[in-house]
């Protein structure tokens, strides 16, 4: 029970971090339509500028861990953003009109760019950050075994709970999100009711970077170690969690992201890690096989 | 009436105010371009982490971002002084234009004039490389692949005047020879080119002698191997319109058969090569079932998850598959029994009567697999006819039609998987056979968005265009090693290029494959996606 409760707890940790990422696949993709390939890489992005942040502040000596933290989050969001805004502003705008397949090249495009350029600026070895956050709670304690909830995992859920339901609030509430649920219907009606549509696509594209990039802290505080290719591997798993939940289903996205989570740590806890990522994957077809839109997507209406 | 001015000084006083808008929009884009570029590179360039006693230290390397800021500022100010708003007039869009239209001819007798002079000399036969060593490393590629460009042009001419000549001679011959003359005669050399590359691909290993034969015909080898999974994957995702992510896969499923059929129980290549293919195609079928229902990108991602679950059980299933060290000593390929190594008895150079030579084996592997991509381009072109091939055109412009039109759809569907599957079954066969050594790490994504952007690149469903993309993906790559670090940023960059500025692919054009009179080249935009 013990080891059950302390695999729940890895698991929920580890799903808001996919869940974050898997927002920003879904929103596009209910907007624009496209699988951003590069989203993954958006990711790692910010956990590159988030751990530059932290080590240049330090270097500052301002050593104050939650002040750090909050700047360098800040910092990383709004650099992010900017790089979401510059790729899609690049490389998708002005294939918009064009057919299925070629956004999606350019986002293997720019995904491979991204990480090569990672990799050139800041080199290819792996990172690794000291702990920022030490401790926890030990929740129960039984046979030696104790179940332990730590401030890093207890920051990443608040986050992650807090950013939600921020966010659930700006697409019901304000008018961006209007704009944007107008789009997801119908881009062109949306245009001719006086929707800037490009604008609020690129404002989709500068949210999706922005939560990766919360994400991207997120991922560098609980591991401590990030790589260029870290944002391969999440990308995936964050994308077929977005797929699972349905794609283009907020809601879904993040229950996507916790059942991926879960699924990992307990297929590694349970049986082996090494076929951790199959048993995602396996899960992924099993799924799509009876449900074919996802968790909580819409059906698909065929039109004739 | 005093007050209305001439039309023609209206219109230049217009002129000049539209053209300091343009000059001051410019430089207002080229400011926030600064701008953007320097929060883009700022910390990721302008600061670098490193390893340094124990943890990490920043670095900064304020120049270099400021560069690269600079640089994204001065191409974008160009770009818009010249090609978005010219505040020439356009004069210097209109007189590339001009240039590339009237310097075609001029360019063909130069190309022909050094590429003979070159060939006459031998500048290919000596190495190339050597010959460009004394200059800088920069001028020494360029140079290197204008002569490179200059002889291939030189080849492809002479191929095809060769293949007109023939063309005529056999007009002459025929029955009707003044109707068909003059006909052959005006054609366009449109036909003639893919038969010139053809030629070229066949004399390939004979016009090339010396040091540089080995790294040519080894080259040349791995494009085809990248060029015959093109042409695979074009049945999926070309013809039927399957978007294809784990492609790699079967290549990956086809070089383990080989690898462990031929270590564990010594077949032969030749008897492994149509199991390789079989065992593909069923994996083609088990992956066809669960996807049937499935379109579009929920394709793509279930594809991409089968390719990545192969390569993760490749690597853990160290009993069977030699995990992540891979299959090692994997038997070469024989020439009708006859190996390659200098010690076999008997051998090929013995049965022959020749001198022991290492060239031989790497020739006949490139016959080999020139060879099975021929069979698979035969073998795509004449599947497009059939009733099947149309079923897969018609499947990928709407499946709804297709299934009211009673067309089977599952069947079309695994059918499209299992003959593209087999063709990267037997590509995979020979890239182990040709290795000699496989570890699960030549079967990543990265192989299977490789081969995917060199058929969406090459233009969707259309064979020329996955060779063009090959050679210049496969082939350019490789002519950059020594570029190691620079080499897939460059990739990456000139895939957004490429497909930005042809959505395309190179070869735009699409003839349909039914059609009422005659078959006459569409743009690409008029179909869904692909050739058809």
């Amino acid at each position: 029970m013990e080891y059950f409760s302390q695999q729940l707890i890895n698991g929920l940790t580890l799903g808001s971090i996919y869940g974050l990422i898997a927002i920003g696949y879904t929103m596009v993709y209910g907007i624009v339509g496209m699988i951003n390939f590069a989203h993954g890489e958006v990711f790692m992005i910010g956990a590159f500028i988030a751990l530059i942040a932290i080590l240049s502040l330090f270097a500052a000596s301002i050593t104050f861990v939650p002040l750090a933290l909050l700047i360098a989050l800040i910092v990383s969001m709004a650099l992010t953003a900017a790089w979401g805004w510059s790729i899609e502003r690049i490389a998708y705008r002005p294939l918009r009109s064009s057919f299925r397949l070629a956004p999606l090249i350019t986002a293997i495009g720019v995904s491979i760019t991204l990480q090569n350029f990672v990799q050139l600026s800041q080199g290819a070895r792996s990172k690794p950050l000291p702990p920022l956050i030490r401790g926890g709670y030990a929740l129960t304690e039984n046979n030696g075994f104790v179940v332990s909830l730590s401030y890093v995992q207890i920051l990443i859920m608040a986050t992650t709970v807090v950013l939600m339901t921020v966010f659930s609030l700006i697409i019901g509430r304000t008018a961006l999100g209007r704009a944007q649920r107008a789009c997801e219907q119908d881009r062109k009606m949306a245009a001719l009711c006086g929707v800037n549509v490009d604008r609020t696509i690129s404002l989709t594209f500068v949210i999706g970077a922005a939560l990766a990039a919360v994400a991207g802290l997120m991922f560098l505080a609980y591991y401590g170690v990030i790589d260029f290719y870290v944002g391969f591997v999440a990308g995936i798993k964050a994308f077929t969690a977005a797929v699972l939940g349905g794609i283009g289903s907020l809601p879904g996205a993040m229950l996507g992201g916790l059942v991926i989570g879960l699924i990992e740590v307990f297929w590694a806890g349970y049986f082996t890690a090494q076929y951790k990522d199959v048993a995602a994957f396996s899960i992924l077809a099993i799924v799509l096989i009876f449900l074919p839109s996802g968790l909580l997507g819409r059906p698909e209406v065929e039109k004739v | 009436m005093t007050g209305i001015a001439e039309p023609g000084v209206v219109a230049e006083c217009e002129a000049t105010g539209v053209m300091r808008q343009g000059a001051t929009s410019a430089a207002r884009d080229a400011g926030i371009a600064i701008l953007l570029a320097l929060a883009l590179f700022g910390s990721l360039v302008g600061l670098r982490t490193d390893p340094a006693n124990g943890g990490l230290a920043v670095t900064v390397h304020l120049a270099k971002a400021a560069g690269l800021a600079a640089a994204v500022a001065a191409v974008r100010f160009l770009f818009d002084v010249l090609i978005w708003r010219p505040l020439d007039g356009g004069r210097t869009l209109a007189f590339t234009a001009r240039l590339s239209a009237r310097a075609k001819l001029p360019a063909i007798i130069a190309a022909l004039a050094i590429g003979a002079a070159l060939y006459a000399k031998g500048g290919l036969r000596t190495s190339l490389i050597e010959w460009a060593s004394g200059q800088s490393w920069l001028a020494g590629t360029l140079t290197d692949l204008l002569t490179f460009a200059c002889i291939a042009a030189f080849l492809a001419i002479l191929a095809m005047a060769a293949a007109r000549a023939l063309r005529l001679f056999l007009a002459l011959l025929s029955k009707d020879p003044v109707g068909k003359v003059p006909e052959v005669l005006t054609d366009k050399f449109g036909r003639e080119f893919p038969a010139a590359l053809l030629a070229i691909a066949v004399l390939l290993p004979f016009l090339i002698a010396g040091p540089q034969q080995r790294y040519a015909v080894d080259t040349a080898t791995q494009i085809l191997i990248y060029i015959m999974l093109g042409w695979g994957l074009n049945v999926v995702v070309g013809l039927a319109g399957l978007l294809d992510l784990g492609y790699v896969a079967f290549y990956a499923v086809g070089a383990y058969t080989y690898a462990l059929i031929s270590t564990e129980l010594g077949w032969s290549f030749w008897v492994c090569l149509p199991l390789a293919g079989l065992f593909a195609a069923l994996w083609g079928m088990t992956l066809g079932f669960p996807v049937l229902r499935l379109r579009g990108d929920y394709l793509a991602i279930v594809t991409l998850a089968f390719g990545e679950i192969i390569r993760i059980v490749l690597i853990n299933w160290q009993s069977f598959t030699g995990g992540p060290n891979g299959i090692n000593r994997i038997p070469r390929p024989t020439f009708f029994g006859l190996p390659f190594e200098r010690s076999a008895n008997p051998s090929f150079h013995s049965f022959f009567g020749l001198d022991y030579n290492p060239a031989y084996r790497i020739i006949f592997l490139y016959y080999v697999i020139l060879g099975l991509a021929l069979l698979t381009n035969f073998a795509t072109l004449r599947l497009r006819r059939a009733p099947i091939g149309r079923a897969w055109e018609a499947l990928r412009e709407d499946e709804i039609a297709c299934r009211s039109l009673g067309i089977n759809t599952v069947a079309t569907k695994l059918s499209a998987f299992a003959i593209g599957g087999m063709f990267g079954g037997f590509a995979g066969a020979f890239f182990s056979a040709r290795q000699g050594f496989i570890s699960p790490e030549s079967f990543t994504f990265t192989e299977s968005a490789l081969v995917l952007a060199i058929v969406v690149l090459g233009g969707l469903g259309s064979q020329l265009g996955v060779v063009i993309a090959a050679v210049v993906l496969v082939g350019g790559a490789e002519r950059f090693r020594e570029l190691q670090d620079y080499r897939m940023l460059i990739f990456g960059l000139s895939m957004v290029a490429v497909m930005i500025w042809r959505p395309r692919g190179l070869m735009a054009g699409r003839t349909p494959s039914a059609f009422l009179h005659e078959a006459r080249t569409i743009s690409g935009s008029f179909v869904k996606e692909g050739r058809g």
